[in-house]
C-alpha cells in the first residue's frame, strides 16, 4: 500500500532587537549568567511588561514579506503553566489575535537539500501560513549533578512563531520550507535565523496516512531538532516509523516525540492525555495594539524579496536561472555581483567570475563575502580588461590572485607584470614576419599543405613577445602572411 | 520643643512646621518612632520599620519638597528598595524588593520617607486583615473588632496616628472599606492614574494604589506627586495632573449628586444608612443638587469580581514558586512535589480557595461561560456608570453596609465576607475613582464605630471628587475626632 505523508511546522525565530520583549535588557549571546536580567524579565512580584515597539514592526515586515494579512489590532495574552525557565509560570503570547493571518512561503528549488534538487515533486509550491504571533522566549536550564541552574538571559527575548497549514508533503519539502523562510527572514534582516544558535527552532507536526483516506492519520509533534537536515532525517525517520506501525497493523496515537540526534530516532515524551490546559487570556498588563501605523513603517522598509531578485538578475543582466537563483541565495553575494556588474561592459562575464574564481577565493581564505577583500569595482576592471582583449583570459587568473592577495588594482598589476597583451598589428607583423623568415622549414610544411606547423609558429610569436601577443590577431596574421603566397604569381 | 501633639498633625500642618523650622524632619522621625512603640503593639498595623534609614533619610530631606520630610509608611504590597515586601505571606519570608515602585519613587522625590511596612489580608485578599499570616491588626477605636481589609494595617496606622500618611492598594474597596471601618480618609484613584508598578499584582485589571490620610487636603497632596504617566506601566495614561489640593475651593455650589437606589438596599445597617442620608441633607444644605439615579447591574458586580479578580489572581500568584525567591519547601521529590508543597505551605486558605477557583473560571470548558461572561457583564457595569456621570458630577453613598465588626465574624463564612465590599466593587470594575470619608458613629455595645460616605467620580476626575468631599470636611467635624 502506498502512504501519504502530511507536514505541519510550527518555527520559533528570535527577532534581531537590541532590547528584550517585554523591558530594556539588552538581547545579547554570551554574556555571564543572569548578566542580563532585571525585576520584569526575573518576574520579580509587582514588576511590568512594556512593549517593544521593534519587535511588533519586525513581526509586522515578516507578514508583509510572506503576504500575510495584518490584523487591524492585536492583543496579548497569558499562556499558563508551570515551569523553572518561565519566572512567571505564565508566558506573554498571543491567542486568538495575532499580528499575522494567513500568507504563505514560496519554495524555490536551491533551497531543498542538494541530492533532493534534481526530483522536486511540485516545483513552485508556496507552503501555506495559519497565522505568525510574538511572544517572550523562555529561560535556559542547565542539569547538574543533583541541581539545575537557570539562566534567564534569553528570557523574556522576542520569539516570533510562524504556524504553517498541514500542507508539507515531505521531509524534503520541509527542509526546503525551512531554507526558504529563513532566506526571507535574512532579508528583511528581521533574525539572524541560525538554527544550530537556537535563533530558529522548529516543532514538526507529521502524520501518515494510507492513499485513498481522507482524513489525515494521527497527528504526532517532534520536537529538538537543532538543524535543518536534522529536521529532515527526523521527520524521514518517523514518516518510516509510523508507516511501519500502520503496515504492521497498529493504530497510532496523537503524541509528542523527542528527536535524538545522536541514536537517529524519536522518543516518545508525553501522550495526549497529559496536554496541557494553558487557561489562556488577555493579559491586563499590556494595552490591545493597534497595528495601522506599524504596517505603514514596515512597508517603508520592505525589502526586495528573494523571489523578485532572481527574477530581475534573470532579466536585468541576463544570467540563467540557476545563477540568479545561486546569486540571490545570499544577500551579500548578490549585493557584491550587483556592485561589479552595474558598471561592467558585459555583467553576464562578471557571473562566472563572482561564482567560480571569488566564491573559491573567499572560502579557501576561510572568509565570509563581507570579508571580501576584493572590491566589486577591481573585478569590474579586471574584466573589462580581459574583455577588451587588453590581457588574456589566463593572465586575468593570475592577476586575479595578485589582486586577491594584494588588493592592487587590475590595471596597475597588469602594468607591474608588463602583462598587456600585444594586440597593435603594426608590431605582431614585424614579429611574423621575423618568425617566418627564421623557419623556412616550418613554414614550407605549412604550405605544402600540414597544418601542425601553425602553432609552433604561433609558439614562436609568443615567445619573441614573452607572451604578450594577442593570441587571435597573431593567429589572424600568421595565416593571412603564410597564405597569402600561395596565389598565382608568387614567389 | 514640645512633640506631644505632633502626631496628630496632618501632613499639611507638619510641612507647615516643618518648613517654619518649628520641627526637624528628624524629631518627626523620632516622635513618630515612640508613638508606634507605644501604641501599636494594641493595634498590630506595623510588620516592621526601618527607623535607622528613616532617621538617615530626615537628617538628609529637604523641608521644601512637595512632602519633604514627611514620614509615610507602606501597605506590605507596594515594593521599596531595601524593605521586605511580604505581601503578609509566608511564600514571600525573606523576600526584600530590589526595586522601588514608581509610587514610591515619585514619593521619594517629593521628599517623603517611606519607613515601614503595614499589615494586610495576605495578597490583599480579604475584608478584615485576619488573613494576613503575620496575625490580624485591631481597629482602634474597638480592639475586638477588624479594621476592615485589605489594606488594614494602613487604615489602622493613620486612625491610630501613628502614621502621618499611609499608602494602601484597592482592588474591591480594599481602601475606601478601611478608611470607612477606621474613620478616616482612603482615596482610589482612577484605574491608570497612579503607576502599578512595583504594586505585587493582585487582580491587575483591578489595582490601583492610593493614600490613607487624616484629611482631603492631605489625599490631595499625596495623589498629585504619586500620579501620571509612567513609562513601566502601559496602563497609565497620559492625562494631565492638576495641583489637586489648589483645586480644593469648599464651592460645590450647583453640582448634581446622583443617589444610586440600588446602594440602599436591605440588609444595610440602620445607623449607617441614616448617617449617610444626613450627609446628603448636609450636601443640600451645601447647594448640591441630589436626583436619584439607577446602576442596573450593581447586583451582578460581587459576582462579575470573584471571577475576573481570581482568574488574573491565579496566573498574578503563579510565580510565588521558591524557585527564585521566597518560601521553599524542604524534603520534596521532582519539580511537581517542590511546587505543590512550597505553594501549600506558603499560601493562606483565603489565597488558595481564590487561585483555585480564578484557575476553575479559566478552564478549558468553562472559560466561555464564566470569565468570558464576566467580561462581557463587566463592559456593562462600566457602562451603567458613564450613564450616571453623564447626569451628574459624583455618586454619594454609604461605603460599607455596617460598621467594623467582630474579629472572626465572618472566617468561617468567606461569602459573608466578600459582601462587605458590595458598595466597592463595581467602581473598580469600572475604573472609575472613589473616596470614603468619615460621615457619623454607629454605636455598638457602649462604642463609636466610625462610618464612612463613599463618592464616586468619572475617571480621572479626582479633581471634583476631592472637591466634592473637602466640602463636606470641613463643614463637618467628624474627621477630627480620633479613637482614645
Ligand atoms: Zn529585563
Amino acid at each position: 500500500m502506498k502512504y501519504l505523508t502530511t507536514i505541519g511546522l510550527e518555527v520559533h525565530v528570535q527577532l534581531k532587537t537590541r532590547s528584550k520583549m517585554f523591558c530594556a535588557c539588552a538581547v545579547e549571546y554570551g554574556a555571564g549568567p543572569n548578566a542580563h536580567t532585571c525585576p520584569t524579565c526575573l518576574g520579580l512580584p509587582g514588576a511590568l511588561p512594556v512593549m517593544n515597539q521593534h519587535a511588533l514592526e519586525l513581526t509586522t515586515l515578516t507578514g508583509l514579506m510572506l503576504d500575510c494579512a495584518i490584523a487591524p489590532y492585536c492583543k496579548f495574552d497569558r499562556k499558563n503553566y508551570f515551569y523553572p525557565d518561565m519566572p512567571k509560570n505564565y508566558q506573554i503570547s498571543q491567542y486568538d489575535l495575532p499580528i499575522c493571518v494567513g500568507g504563505a512561503v514560496p519554495l524555490h528549488d536551491l533551497a531543498y537539500p542538494k541530492d533532493a534538487q534534481k526530483s522536486i515533486a511540485t516545483p513552485d509550491k508556496k507552503v501555506g501560513l495559519v497565522r505568525i504571533h510574538l511572544e517572550e522566549d523562555v529561560a535556559k536550564s542547565f542539569h547538574y549533578d543533583t541541581s539545575t541552574g537557570v539562566d534567564f538571559n534569553r528570557a523574556g527575548t522576542p520569539l516570533m512563531e510562524i504556524v504553517t497549514e498541514p500542507e508539507i508533503g515531505s521531509p524534503e519539502e520541509a527542509f526546503a520550507f525551512l531554507s526558504s523562510l529563513r532566506q526571507i527572514l535574512l532579508y528583511g534582516g528581521v533574525s539572524d535565523a541560525d538554527m544550530e544558535k537556537g535563533q530558529l527552532r522548529c516543532d514538526c507536526n507529521v502524520s501518515v496516512r494510507p492513499e485513498g483516506q481522507a482524513e489525515f492519520g494521527s497527528k504526532i509533534e517532534i520536537k529538538n531538532m537543532n538543524t535543518v537536515s536534522g529536521v529532515r532525517k527526523a521527520l524521514a525517520y518517523e514518516v518510516q516509523r509510523q508507516t511501519a506501525e500502520l503496515e504492521g497493523g497498529r493504530k497510532l496515537q496523537q503524541e509528542t516525540r523527542r528527536w535524538d540526534d545522536a541514536s537517529a530516532q524519536t522518543f516518545l515524551m508525553r501522550t495526549k492525555e497529559n496536554a496541557h490546559d494553558y487557561r489562556y487570556f488577555p493579559d491586563p498588563d499590556l494595552m490591545p495594539v493597534r497595528t495601522e501605523t506599524l504596517v505603514t513603517t514596515a512597508r517603508a522598509g520592505m525589502p526586495e524579496l528573494p523571489s523578485a531578485k532572481r527574477a530581475r538578475f534573470v532579466d536585468q543582466y541576463g544570467v540563467s536561472g540557476y545563477d540568479a537563483a545561486v546569486l540571490a541565495d545570499d544577500q551579500d553575494l548578490s549585493a557584491y555581483f550587483e556592485a561589479a556588474a552595474a558598471k561592467a561592459a558585459k555583467p553576464k562575464a562578471i557571473v562566472n567570475w563572482v561564482l567560480n574564481d571569488l566564491l573559491s577565493a573567499v572560502s579557501s581564505a576561510g572568509k565570509g563575502m563581507r570579508e571580501c577583500p576584493l572590491p566589486p569595482q577591481a573585478l569590474t576592471e579586471l574584466v573589462d580588461l580581459i574583455d577588451a582583449g587588453k590581457i588574456s583570459g589566463k593572465q586575468g587568473k593570475e592577476v586575479f590572485a595578485e589582486m586577491f592577495g594584494s588588493g592592487k588594482g587590475a590595471a596597475t598589476i597588469v602594468k607591474e607584470k608588463g602583462l598587456e597583451q600585444l594586440s597593435d598589428t603594426g608590431t605582431l607583423e614585424a614579429l611574423v614576419d621575423q618568425v617566418i623568415a627564421a623557419n623556412p622549414k616550418p613554414v614550407a610544411d605549412f604550405k605544402a599543405g600540414n597544418p601542425a606547423p601553425l602553432n609552433f609558429l604561433k609558439g614562436q610569436v609568443m615567445k619573441l613577445s614573452k607572451g604578450q601577443a594577442n593570441p587571435v590577431v597573431t593567429s589572424e596574421i600568421l595565416q593571412r602572411k603564410l597564405t597569402a603566397g600561395e596565389g598565382p604569381g608568387g614567389v | 520643643m514640645d512633640t506631644a501633639d505632633l502626631p496628630f498633625l496632618t501632613v499639611t500642618e507638619l510641612q507647615r512646621r516643618l518648613r517654619a523650622r518649628e520641627l526637624t524632619p528628624r524629631e518627626v522621625v523620632d516622635t513618630l518612632a515612640a508613638r508606634i512603640e507605644a501604641v501599636d503593639p494594641a493595634i498590630h498595623a506595623y510588620l516592621s520599620t526601618d527607623l535607622d534609614q528613616a532617621r538617615r533619610d530626615a537628617d538628609a530631606a529637604d523641608v521644601s519638597l512637595p512632602l519633604g520630610g514627611v514620614p509615610i509608611a507602606i501597605k506590605d504590597v507596594i515594593s521599596v528598595a531595601g524593605q521586605p515586601c511580604g505581601c503578609a505571606s509566608h511564600i514571600l519570608d525573606g523576600y526584600v524588593a530590589p526595586y522601588d515602585a514608581t509610587c514610591i519613587a515619585r514619593l521619594r522625590a517629593a521628599g517623603a520617607i517611606p519607613f515601614g511596612r503595614l499589615n494586610m489580608d495576605e495578597f490583599a485578599m480579604g475584608s478584615s486583615t485576619e488573613n494576613s499570616s503575620k496575625g490580624a491588626t485591631l481597629n482602634p477605636w474597638d480592639t475586638t473588632r477588624v479594621p476592615g481589609g485589605s489594606s488594614g494595617g494602613s487604615a489602622a496606622s493613620v486612625a491610630a496616628r501613628t502614621a502621618f500618611a499611609s499608602l494602601g492598594t484597592d482592588t474591591g474597596g480594599s481602601i475606601r472599606q478601611p478608611a470607612a471601618l477606621c474613620g478616616v480618609v482612603g482615596l482610589k484613584p482612577s484605574y491608570g492614574r497612579i503607576s502599578r508598578y512595583g504594586l505585587v499584582a493582585f487582580a491587575s485589571s483591578l489595582d490601583q494604589v492610593g493614600p490613607f490620610t487624616k484629611t482631603v487636603e492631605d489625599a490631595a497632596r499625596l495623589l498629585g506627586v504619586m500620579s501620571g504617566l509612567d513609562p513601566h506601566d502601559s496602563t497609565t495614561l497620559d492625562a494631565p495632573v492638576p495641583d489637586y489640593a489648589a483645586l480644593l475651593t469648599g464651592d460645590i455650589k450647583g453640582l448634581k449628586l446622583g443617589l444610586p437606589k440600588e446602594y440602599f438596599i436591605s440588609g444595610i445597617d440602620p445607623q449607617v444608612e441614616a448617617a449617610v442620608r444626613a450627609a446628603v441633607d448636609h450636601y443640600t444644605k451645601l447647594g448640591a443638587e441630589i436626583v436619584e439615579v439607577s446602576l442596573p447591574h450593581t447586583e451582578y458586580a460581587v459576582a462579575v469580581y470573584y471571577i475576573v479578580a481570581t482568574a488574573e489572581a491565579s496566573a498574578n500568584l503563579a510565580r510565588f514558586d521558591g524557585v527564585r525567591y521566597g518560601h521553599r519547601a524542604r524534603d520534596t521529590s521532582g519539580l511537581l512535589d517542590f511546587y505543590g508543597k512550597t505553594r501549600a505551605e506558603g499560601f493562606g486558605p483565603e489565597v488558595k480557595r481564590r487561585i483555585i477557583l480564578g484557575t476553575y473560571v479559566l478552564s478549558s470548558g468553562y472559560h466561555d461561560a464564566y470569565y468570558l461572561q464576566a467580561q462581557k457583564v463587566r463592559t456593562l457595569i462600566r457602562k451603567d456608570f458613564e450613564d450616571a456621570f453623564q447626569t451628574v458630577d459624583a455618586l454619594i453613598c454609604p461605603t460599607s453596609p455596617v460598621p467594623a465588626f467582630k474579629l472572626g465574624e465572618h472566617t468561617q463564612n468567606p461569602l459573608a465576607m466578600y459582601l462587605q465590599d458590595i458598595f466597592t466593587i463595581a467602581a473598580n470594575l469600572a475604573g472609575v475613582c472613589g473616596v470614603s470619608l468619615p460621615c457619623g458613629f454607629a454605636q455598638v455595645d457602649g462604642k463609636d464605630l466610625p462610618i464612612g460616605l463613599q463618592l464616586l467620580g468619572p475617571s480621572f476626575d479626582e479633581a471634583r471628587l476631592l472637591q466634592i468631599a473637602h466640602a463636606y470636611e470641613q463643614t463637618t467635624d467628624w474627621h477630627t475626632r480620633r479613637p482614645s
